[in-house]
């Protein structure tokens, strides 16, 4: 595996980006649990994610079953380096951190196998990687997930409404916000449970590589803590723009869709692991909340948002492999430990542009609740769609457009439009 | 195909799936109409008890069956 000769350094430089991908992964996936409910407005956007960030908190100590290995039955684990493990994670985090600027919910654990994917490929060419179990338990199901949730959300809404037809709304909302928020819970709990447990493998196994633990070792405290710790603080300071694309993007949603939404994700996320079968939680809170829709007369479903989701989980895995190849070849062609510094380094220039590229327009727990534009969605998220190109960095019709957006606004609305500029200079996108 | 997908784990996943995942929202459902129906009230403007008692069930399984998950993630299960 890896040379002990590897300083201390370098270890501790693949933990810090082991816990930014943790970190990534709650920031990504706040919406799998609570778009549902910020968009039914059963809890106020602050509560939600606080809600969510302290279950995701107790669920990352819940259960401790956590294996030393990372893509197991997907790439050859001879080949994984911790310059590997590095690469991959670049690749993860920027694949999260792009997905996120667009608005997109992705899966944070295919961005990290693809990442790794890639970092295998530069490393040792195409025979590090176990193409069927790539095709059987990533690419597969990331197709099947959605059906499945799709199916499950859509009989749900379709009984929970014929049921209900004749229940004054007020009461349907007052009594189904608690059912939301009660499903809602257990989604975010499972994912502390399970996205935090990968973080966790990941740094135990660079400590083992690295000498700093014997091999059989378990996870020692300050891991758990800090892998609890980083998910739980993206978890509140939440993907907003992803919130609002699967609370407000693809369906309108009342209180009983969310209630079934939620119900359907939580029971489909348990059963598919009881089962040995893992889906993504964000392919099946997605396509849950696409049944919502799907099951509830006279709803609509943007099924064009719906398709640009789809599209963006097609090449998760192939995007963050492109990443997590560059990485690696950008540290193996400077070579050694400077080659991991670089990596590094390069990664947080990056994530420093892309954050930069989101203050442009951002959405927060202010405006994460406003009406979808028509159109919107079809360009980059965050962006007006006249910006028909996804390189929005330097972009100077952007910050153009967004201003244009913003004299609108304030028209229409200078309360709004004055709390979103202030937000754009203090960085309110938490 | 068959051998990279799982069909008999897919079909526990979309059975029990449908069984729990559309199944508890409905037994909800059928609690919130119980009690806030369009004839739960009696003449009086009080839901009479027979119907609290009924809702209270279909309440009542749906929070077991939470806090079931809730010791199944804890089991490590999950």
């Amino acid at each position: 595996m890896v040379a002990v000769t590897e300083s201390l350094l370098l270890l501790v430089v693949v933990v810090a980006t082991a816990l930014a991908f943790d970190f990534t992964n709650g920031f990504h996936d706040t919406g799998n649990a609570m778009a549902t409910t910020i968009a039914t407005r059963a809890l106020k956007p602050k509560q939600a994610v606080l809600l969510s960030a302290s279950l995701n908190l107790v669920g990352a100590f819940l259960s401790l079953t956590v294996a030393a290995t990372i893509a197991k039955g997907i790439v050859d684990a001879n080949v994984v380096t911790l310059g590997v493990v590095l690469a991959g994670l670049a690749g993860g985090i920027l694949w999260n951190l792009l997905t996120w600027l667009l608005g997109l919910p992705s899966s944070s654990s295919h961005a990290l196998i693809g990442g790794v994917v890639g970092a295998v490929l530069a490393a040792a060419g195409t025979s590090g990687v176990l193409w069927g179990g790539l095709l059987a338990k990533v690419l597969l199901p990331a197709l099947i997930a959605p059906v499945v949730a799709i199916i499950v959300g859509a009989i749900g809404t379709r009984l929970v409404t014929h049921l209900t037809r004749n229940v004054k709304q007020e009461d349907n909302d007052r009594m189904f916000r608690w059912g939301q928020i009660g499903s809602a819970s257990l989604v975010s709990l499972a994912h502390g449970t399970n996205d935090a447990q990968k973080s966790m493998g990941i740094i135990l196994l660079a400590l083992i590589a690295g000498g700093a633990v014997p091999a059989d070792s378990g996870v020692p405290f300050w891991v758990i803590l800090s892998c609890a710790l980083a998910m739980a603080i993206g978890t509140y300071l939440g993907g907003w723009r992803v919130i609002r694309t699967l609370g407000k993007g693809l369906v309108e949603l009342e209180s009983r869709q969310g209630m079934a939404a939620e119900t359907s994700s939580a029971a489909v996320i348990l059963l598919s692991s009881h089962f040995g079968y893992s889906l993504s939680t964000t392919h099946v809170a997605t396509g849950s909340i696409l049944g919502s829709g799907v099951g509830m007369k006279g709803a609509s479903v943007r099924w064009s948002v719906a398709g640009r989701m789809f599209v963006a989980w097609l090449i998760t895995v192939p995007a963050a492999a492109t990443v997590g190849a560059l990485a690696y070849g950008l540290g193996a062609v400077i070579g050694g430990e400077a080659g991991s510094y670089v990596v590094f380094g390069v990664l947080i220039a990056l994530s420093a542009a892309i954050w930069v590229a989101s203050r442009r327009k951002p959405v927060d727990h202010n405006n994460v609740n406003e009406e979808w534009a028509p159109g919107e969605g079809d360009a980059p998220a965050g962006t007006d769609e006249t910006v028909a190109t996804v390189d929005t960095v330097d972009t100077v019709d952007t910050v153009e457009a967004v201003d244009a957006i913003r004299a609108v606004d304030a028209e229409e609305s200078p309360e709004r439009a004055a709390v979103g500029v202030a937000g754009h200079e203090q960085g309110g996108d938490r | 195909m068959s051998e990279y997908i799982e069909w008999s784990a897919l079909g526990n996943v979309l059975l029990f799936g449908i069984l729990v995942g559309a199944g508890l929202p409905a037994l909800f459902a059928l609690g919130v109409r119980t009690v806030a129906g369009p004839s739960a009230r009696d003449a009086e403007g009080n839901v009479p008890t027979g119907r609290k008692v009924l809702g209270g069930i279909c309440f009542g399984i749906t929070l077991v069956a939470v806090l079931g998950a809730v010791a199944y993630i804890a089991a490590g299960g999950h």
